[in-house]
């Protein structure tokens, strides 16, 4: 087992770090203080053709979810919110290439690679987020098409998006067998998305929400197959999870370069703060577990660049998942600590780290959705008597 | 017309350079490489002209060791569409590099050769200068922008006060300066694509060059140390400190 990067791989890296240090570091405060939409950034990602990097090679992409991690890691070291705007091109990718049909394909994807397309997916709904079963928007079969009511919430990118991938239930059933997903495009009638959320982290990304009011929906809009669109995108999604992890283990170790920094250039009691051995074991600690935390992301994205699939799969990416944004919240909070009082304030760049790294723990499946995968792995689904 | 751009492999410009314990030089193992920015500038100003029409094809030519194709691979990344690297483990000096050059220069024919004005590592400032002199060609020091205008090349040069616009037959040599254009980021469809292109390898002595270094390093040092300021109590105080001590005013 080789634990290093390969070339490719590397020149991915030395790319996005650059790039990430000279034109994403000086503009990373503003986006979170402001909470605007970065379209420069946005500009920036197009300009470097990343929006395919995790995708097969005739879209321009790397077709390793390795490189992708690494691109991840690089960006969310400097800027959460510019390395969301390249994550959040990726979701709706994944979602056609893995559940859409060759029309689909050809008309969205060669859009989102390039960057001329946008686009957002929404599953949650107010009653429902982890409980995908749960939702209960609603599409009824009309000539021709569907007819879509309901609502969603936390749609990130909705404001944005030239289109948007909505689950919904048809017709009667109410299990989870009867979830579809359907492509929503901007400005089809019924279709409103409402102000954005005022966000604790991820700010420069609107998450709103969405209502649907007898939106018609051509037939030919539905991803997959009636009833099977919604598992195929999702089991493609396990292959991505990585990915969310990788950001994470970019915020540990952006908040750990901010907070060694700081320590070498202050002085207490005629010490330079980095001096003390309490300081340096807990920065030591923090690079520790960062570099677990890679270990385990970075692992888990070679598992999927060699095929596996499954429940295998599914436990190693929720255990990289888990452990990445939990190691991310411990190494941020603790760099806030080194800070001190200038890490309370918003003027100083550390605490964005955290309040991001707290998103991702709930994001893409909150951290004790992902210990039930790993349960699961282990023991089984839980037993329900009737 | 064909555009030749050398590119040199030195010491990332993030790097902190370390002198070598042995005073030999400075300390290049595990120490991050990249392309010398310098030669990033000559590169993207013969991508532009080819994207402008003007340029058919631009090469690409390191002169060094083995890792120098990476820089190579770098400038066919950002958009060259050849590259040449020139093998040799022996220490270039920039006599050596321009000697090479020239040889490149008459086996490939280019009509320009875009040169960054010095290299981040050893700051010399001469290659560009000497091929120009061993080509008998003329020379555009310190690019601050080229317009080519049917044979010849104008060029705005950077000196003391401002910019100079100096008008040149072509072919010549320009030597690039840091506002000359800013380089485009490689993309990453381009890096794949980079892979593709050819890159040949050839060796000093193919060329019939002599690249024995006429140089001899007989040290290498640190800069000293910069020595703390001082404060001063009031106004008094400084202007008699830079009379009597720096002795910068009258």
């Amino acid at each position: 087992m080789l634990f290093s990067l390969n070339d490719n791989h590397r020149e991915i890296q030395e790319l996005i770090r650059r790039v990430a240090r000279e034109k994403v570091a000086p503009r990373a405060q503003e986006i979170d203080r402001t909470g605007d939409y970065p379209q420069d950034m946005f500009d920036l990602l197009k300009g470097l053709g990343v929006f395919a990097l995790p995708f097969p090679v005739e879209y321009g992409g790397n077709g390793s979810i390795l490189s992708a991690c690494v691109a991840a890691e690089e960006f969310s070291r400097v800027c959460y919110n510019t390395c969301y705007l390249m994550i959040c091109q990726w979701g709706p990718f994944g979602a056609i290439l893995h559940g859409g049909n060759a029309e689909q394909k050809k008309k969205y994807l060669t859009g989102l690679a390039t960057g001329d397309m946008r686009a957002a997916i929404s599953v949650t709904e107010p009653q429902s987020g982890s409980d995908v079963a749960g939702i209960k928007s609603r599409a009824k079969r009309v000539p021709g098409g569907y007819q879509l009511n309901g609502s969603k919430i936390w749609c990130t990118n909705s404001q944005v998006s030239d289109f948007i991938v909505v689950a919904a239930k048809l017709g009667d059933d109410d299990s989870r067998r009867a979830i579809n997903l359907f492509i929503l495009e901007k400005g089809m009638k019924g279709l409103t998305i409402g102000k954005k959320e005022d966000k604790l982290g991820a700010r420069g990304l609107p998450s709103c929400p969405l209502y649907f009011d007898n939106v018609f929906i051509p037939e030919s809009n539905r991803l997959g197959e009636e009833g099977r669109g919604f598992k195929a995108v999702m089991e493609g999604f396990n292959g991505f999870r990585p990915v969310i992890g990788a950001r994470a283990v970019g915020l540990a170790q952006g908040a750990i370069d901010h907070a060694t920094e700081f320590v070498k250039n202050r002085y207490t009691w005629k010490t330079r703060v980095s001096d003390y051995q309490g300081i340096r074991w807990m920065l030591a600690d923090m690079a520790m577990q960062t570099e677990a935390a890679r270990l385990m992301v970075y692992r888990a994205a070679a598992m999927v660049d060699e095929g596996i699939t499954g429940e295998e799969m599914a436990c190693h990416a929720a255990m990289a998942k888990a452990f990445a944004t939990d190691v991310a919240m411990k190494v941020t909070t603790d760099a806030v600590q080194l800070f001190g009082a200038t890490g309370i304030s918003n003027d100083a760049p550390i605490n964005r780290y955290m309040r991001d790294a707290k998103v991702t723990q709930i994001i893409e499946g909150t951290n004790q959705i992902q210990r039930n995968i790993i349960g699961n792995a282990m023991l089984g689904r839980p037993e329900r008597r009737s | 017309m064909k555009v030749l751009v050398p590119v040199k492999r030195v010491v990332d410009y993030n790097v902190k350079v370390r002198v070598k314990s042995d005073g030999t030089g400075v300390e290049t193992a595990n120490v991050k490489m990249s392309m010398n920015p310098f030669d990033e500038i000559s590169i993207e100003e013969a991508i532009r002209l080819r994207e402008a029409g003007i340029a058919t094809e631009v090469i690409a030519v390191s002169c060094g060791v083995a890792a120098c194709q990476e820089t190579l691979r770098t400038a066919l990344a950002i958009g060259a569409d050849r590259a040449i690297l020139v093998e040799t483990d022996v220490e270039l000096q920039p006599l050596a590099v321009a000697k090479l050059l020239k040889a490149v220069v008459d086996k490939e024919g280019p009509k320009l050769a875009i040169v960054g004005k010095q290299a981040i590592d050893d700051d010399c400032n001469q290659t560009g200068q000497m091929l120009a002199a061993l080509l008998g060609w003329p020379q555009g020091t310190f690019a601050n922008k080229i317009t080519v205008e049917g044979e010849k090349l104008r060029v705005a040069r950077e000196v003391d006060g401002g910019l100079e616009t100096v008008i040149l037959n072509l072919p010549a040599v320009i030597t690039s300066d840091l506002r000359l254009n800013e380089p485009r980021y490689v993309t990453l469809p381009n890096i794949m694509k980079a892979k593709k292109k050819p890159l040949e390898i050839i060796k000093p002595d193919a060329l019939g060059v002599d690249v024995t270094p006429r140089l001899v390093t007989l040290k290498v040092v640190e800069p000293p140390k910069r020595k703390g300021g001082l404060k001063v109590p009031d106004v008094q105080t400084l202007v008699m400190k830079l009379r009597t001590e720096a002795k910068v005013i009258e």
